[in-house]
């Protein structure tokens, strides 16, 4: 059981730059580092989302993040920040993985690179400090497996999905598939819903007021007491973006399937999809 | 009858006359609704009944979701409802939305549980999905070109507003035998009038009233439509003046209401009851109901004509022919012949932007809010019959700006005047109707004929093709030079998609039906119609048109080696075969399927 977040979802960029002035905070830029060298937000750190992908256990995390400056161990470290250019979703990830090995004093930047541009906040250029590694690494290899589901861990609870749809139980699980409408329709992992993740972004913000997610989610009946897993079809990016959504209107029981569909399709595991209509000839794409 | 003007009040507003068609309070019924609904309150009957009343048309197959349909009066939608629904249409539907032939937007796969949010999000909007779909008044259509049209007497879009706001909700409309629909057309050219329950052709008249002035009217067809059986509409009197429109359309819905059959579900459009009595009787049965309304109707029965008025300045005329700018970027003059057309007003051009078979993703819909708001003297874009937009109100001198805008949004496409602009049903990608996937056919029509560069070929310019996906007609195909309408026939012992044929249809002054000639298997539709095109360029003589070629046929009056229908017939008979399916196995799948074709069809709700 997870506790409400002590840390808010979302750092307004004024607040982050109060936090970047008293030297409070870790500020991440998670784009590629040929784009961070064009231009980032003074003081950013740059740590590419491919390279957290890279790591691919707990220890490789540790080290990754250390090498940054961020001492994991020490609760009394400094706040974490993160931006992207993605909507927010590359950001999600990088902050999700830094929440899994144990590190919860992390929130993301409330606005994309772009937004913090055009609304005028200073910039600057060129390549990346050189962020002071933490020295006393410890062997402490934890994670938090509360917000992590694992294609195992699904397999698991499928089967009380399908009771539950059937009204046979009430502890209440949900599958939720954020890919888009037609994607989701063509084929997704047996009993998930449906939330296209762009239901979840605001129009200037990388998410949707409290209240307007609330709406979404109670439209479907879901509730802050059910345990909800997001996935996606690649790599735990839109659906990190869906874990804060769901993190910011309240769900304490939230985890990414941070591998998605890409592994489950991968190990051939079951899938259902609707097979009665031509939908994708729909699509003016 | 001078006494009724009265009932008709003009008001001249400044700006651009944006209604609210929706209502706050619709959203809370329908979420009440659809709870209930889910949590087995209400039969599946009285939902359907209430849904349909509000926009939303079951999906294919499919009870989990739903269709929308935003209800569109006259097609104008200003540049924030497109962002709106570019918005609802990621959040809750497939990130794009379509545009129907009578000027309606449908998201497509809505989750059932959403469709609250999406009514909430459109009426914000001053949008409205009510009586979108059921058997009420639907969309007032009114043509594009109205207010801009060379050859109208008046601008007809203040009455088709005020008619759309006169019906909507109002009791006497809610519960007809079926749907009910409105047509108004600028003029006899452009007129899709004659194929509607009511068409209104706006006309003047000299000295009609007693002070010896122009006095505003209409001619008034009544009891068409398209359908399984089609019909066109008939005259009702030489000149219905202003006045009398309302009386007029409110008699014609009354005479329907209880006379009209409620129980034969297929039978159950006006133009069947028109049809079974008889016009003149009918037509005497409308007069006289008028004269009842005249004489019983409240003093609240009226129509408000609001004329809106446009922010354009004065501006040079260009003649769009000599347009060639220097700087003209490539397409552009491809682009400019076959989409872009001189309005009345000089120096102002209409431009309309096609779309295939009506799609428009969510990222285009935003960058057309952002054209329509930089280039639209008129601030709003207009939804065509054929499944497009037409942004009016361009000044001719800011084209090249446009079309530059245009592309980069991938809305420049060619040929929307053109026999490109191929109109097609939504069929097999969510109609429950549906026997073959007439969508995508005409998808793939239109992008061979833009590859051919027959958009370009001015003897094909009136040619149209459009498709429907079974025979109730939402594609029109009986008023395409070349329709067609699909089926389900054994070859070679194979059930095969097929489409059958139709030749000669046309709307505007010398509207007709089509006539079916043919049954073409779905994979030798493109071939025939390329087939044909080469045939007629043997054939014509004196520089005819296509169009006017298949008429002469048609008609038996062919002089080279196609002498009638029947020659035609083993023309498209020749080009219609196929291989066995052991040879060719794909050509006996659909288009859009890579398996066996199989027919698979449930309930229609809207079309019959």
């Amino acid at each position: 059981m997870i506790l409400a977040r002590r840390y808010p979802v979302l750092v307004e960029p004024e607040e982050l730059l109060d936090m970047l002035s008293s030297k409070d905070a870790i500020l991440l830029d998670v784009r590629k580092e040929e784009d961070y060298i064009q231009g980032h937000i003074q003081d950013a750190i740059s740590l590419p989302l491919a390279k957290v992908l890279e790591c691919m256990n707990p220890k490789q995390l540790y080290t990754l993040f250390e090498s940054v400056g961020i001492d994991v161990n020490n609760r009394n470290s400094r706040h974490v920040v993160v931006y992207d250019d993605t909507f927010g979703a590359l950001a999600s990830r990088v902050a999700w993985a830094l929440e899994y090995i144990g590190y919860e004093k992390v929130s993301l930047l409330s606005i994309t690179y772009s937004r913090w541009v055009s609304l005028g906040y200073s910039i600057e250029k060129g390549l990346t400090k050189i962020s002071k590694p933490v020295t006393e690494s410890t062997n402490n290899t934890d994670t938090n497996d509360s917000i992590l589901a694992t294609y195992e861990y699904i397999q698991s609870i499928l089967e009380g999905i399908k009771q539950l749809q059937h009204g046979s139980i009430s502890s209440r699980a949900v599958l939720l598939d954020v890919r888009e409408r037609l994607n989701y329709l063509d084929h997704h992992i047996p009993h998930a819903i449906n939330i296209p993740w762009k239901a979840f972004a605001g129009e200037d913000r990388i998410l949707k007021p409290v209240d307007e997610i609330n709406a979404l989610l109670s439209c479907r009946k879901i509730s802050s007491d059910d345990e909800v897993i997001v996935y996606c079809g690649s790599v735990g990016t839109l659906s990190g973006l869906s874990y804060y959504a769901l993190r910011l209107a309240g769900y304490s029981k939230v985890r990414l399937y941070a591998r998605s569909l890409k592994e489950w399709r991968s190990l051939n595991l079951p899938v259902e999809g609707f097979k009665d209509a031509h939908y994708w000839d729909l699509s003016a794409e | 009858m001078q006494k009724q003007q009265e009932n008709l009040s003009i008001k001249h507003t400044n700006g651009i006359g944006k209604e609210e068609w929706g209502l706050p309070e619709e959203v809370t019924s329908v979420e009440e609704m659809v709870r209930l609904y889910r949590d087995g309150k209400i039969s599946e009957d009285e939902f359907r009944r209430f849904r349909l009343q509000h926009g939303m048309y079951g999906s294919r197959l499919s009870k989990d979701y739903t269709m929308v349909r935003v209800k569109v009066p006259a097609g104008i939608l200003y540049p924030e409802q497109l962002t709106r629904l570019a918005k609802l249409s990621e959040d809750f539907s497939i990130g794009s939305v379509h545009v129907t032939t009578r000027q309606n937007i449908q998201m497509h796969w809505v989750y059932l549980d959403d469709a609250p949010a999406v009514e909430r999000g459109l009426v914000e909007v001053g949008l409205t999905t009510r009586e979108a779909c059921g058997n009420t008044v639907r969309n007032v259509v009114c043509s594009p070109f109205a207010g801009i049209c060379r050859n109208e007497p008046f601008d007809v879009t203040p009455y088709a507003k005020a008619l759309a706001r006169f019906f909507l909700r109002n009791p006497m409309c809610q519960n007809l035998p079926r749907k009910f629909k409105f047509n108004f057309a600028c003029c006899d050219e452009h007129s899709y009038a004659r194929i509607a329950d009511v068409g209104l052709v706006p006309v003047v008249k000299d000295g009609a009233d007693s002070d010896g002035r122009v006095v505003r009217g209409f001619r008034i067809y009544i009891g068409g439509g398209l359908g399984p059986a089609s019909y066109l509409a008939e005259l009702l009197e030489e000149f219905t003046p202003e006045d009398m429109l309302l009386p007029t359309c409110m008699a014609v819905i009354r005479l329907f209401d209880r006379l009209g059959d409620r129980e034969k579900v297929h039978r159950n459009r006006m133009r069947y009851l028109v049809h079974d009595m008889g016009f003149e009787k009918f037509r005497d049965l409308v007069l006289k109901e008028r004269r009842i309304v005249l004489m019983t109707r409240s003093v609240l029965a009226r129509l408000h004509i609001r004329e809106a008025s446009i922010d354009a300045p004065d501006t040079d005329d260009i003649d769009l022919l000599e347009l060639k700018p220097f700087n003209a970027p490539d397409g552009f003059h491809r682009w400019v012949k076959s989409n872009v057309m001189d309005q009345k007003q000089k120096g102002y051009a209409v431009v309309f932007v096609p779309l295939p078979a009506g799609d428009v993703t969510a990222r285009q819909l935003r960058a057309l809010a952002s054209i329509c708001r930089e280039f639209s003297h008129e601030g709003c874009v207009i939804t065509t019959p054929t499944q497009g937009f037409a942004i009016r109100w361009v000044m001719k001198s800011r084209l090249v700006e446009l079309y530059k805008r245009l592309s980069e949004a991938g809305l420049a496409n060619y040929g929307a005047l053109s026999i490109a602009s191929v109109v097609g049903c939504t069929s097999t990608t969510s109609c429950n109707l549906a026997i073959t996937n007439a969508h995508r056919l005409a998808k793939e029509i239109r992008s061979r004929l833009i590859e051919l560069g027959l958009d370009m070929d001015d003897a094909l310019s009136d040619t149209t093709i459009k498709i429907s996906g079974c025979p109730n007609s939402c594609g029109q195909h009986m008023i395409a030079t070349i329709g067609f309408f699909g089926a389900a026939v054994r070859i070679n012992n194979s059930l095969t998609p097929a489409y059958n044929m139709l030749l000669g249809g046309k709307v505007g002054k010398d509207n007709a039906l089509g006539r079916i000639v043919a049954r073409v298997p779905a994979r030798r539709i493109i071939d025939v119609i390329l087939r044909l095109i080469d045939v007629y360029r043997k054939e014509r003589v004196d520089g005819e048109r296509f169009a006017s070629w298949i008429d002469r046929i048609l008609e038996g009056k062919g002089t080279g080696n196609i002498k009638n229908v029947d020659d035609l017939k083993l023309i498209i008979e020749e080009a219609s075969r196929l291989p066995s399916p052991a040879e060719d196995p794909e050509s006996y799948m659909d288009y859009g399927s890579d398996s066996r074709f199989i027919v698979r069809t449930a309930r229609g709700e809207c079309a019959a």
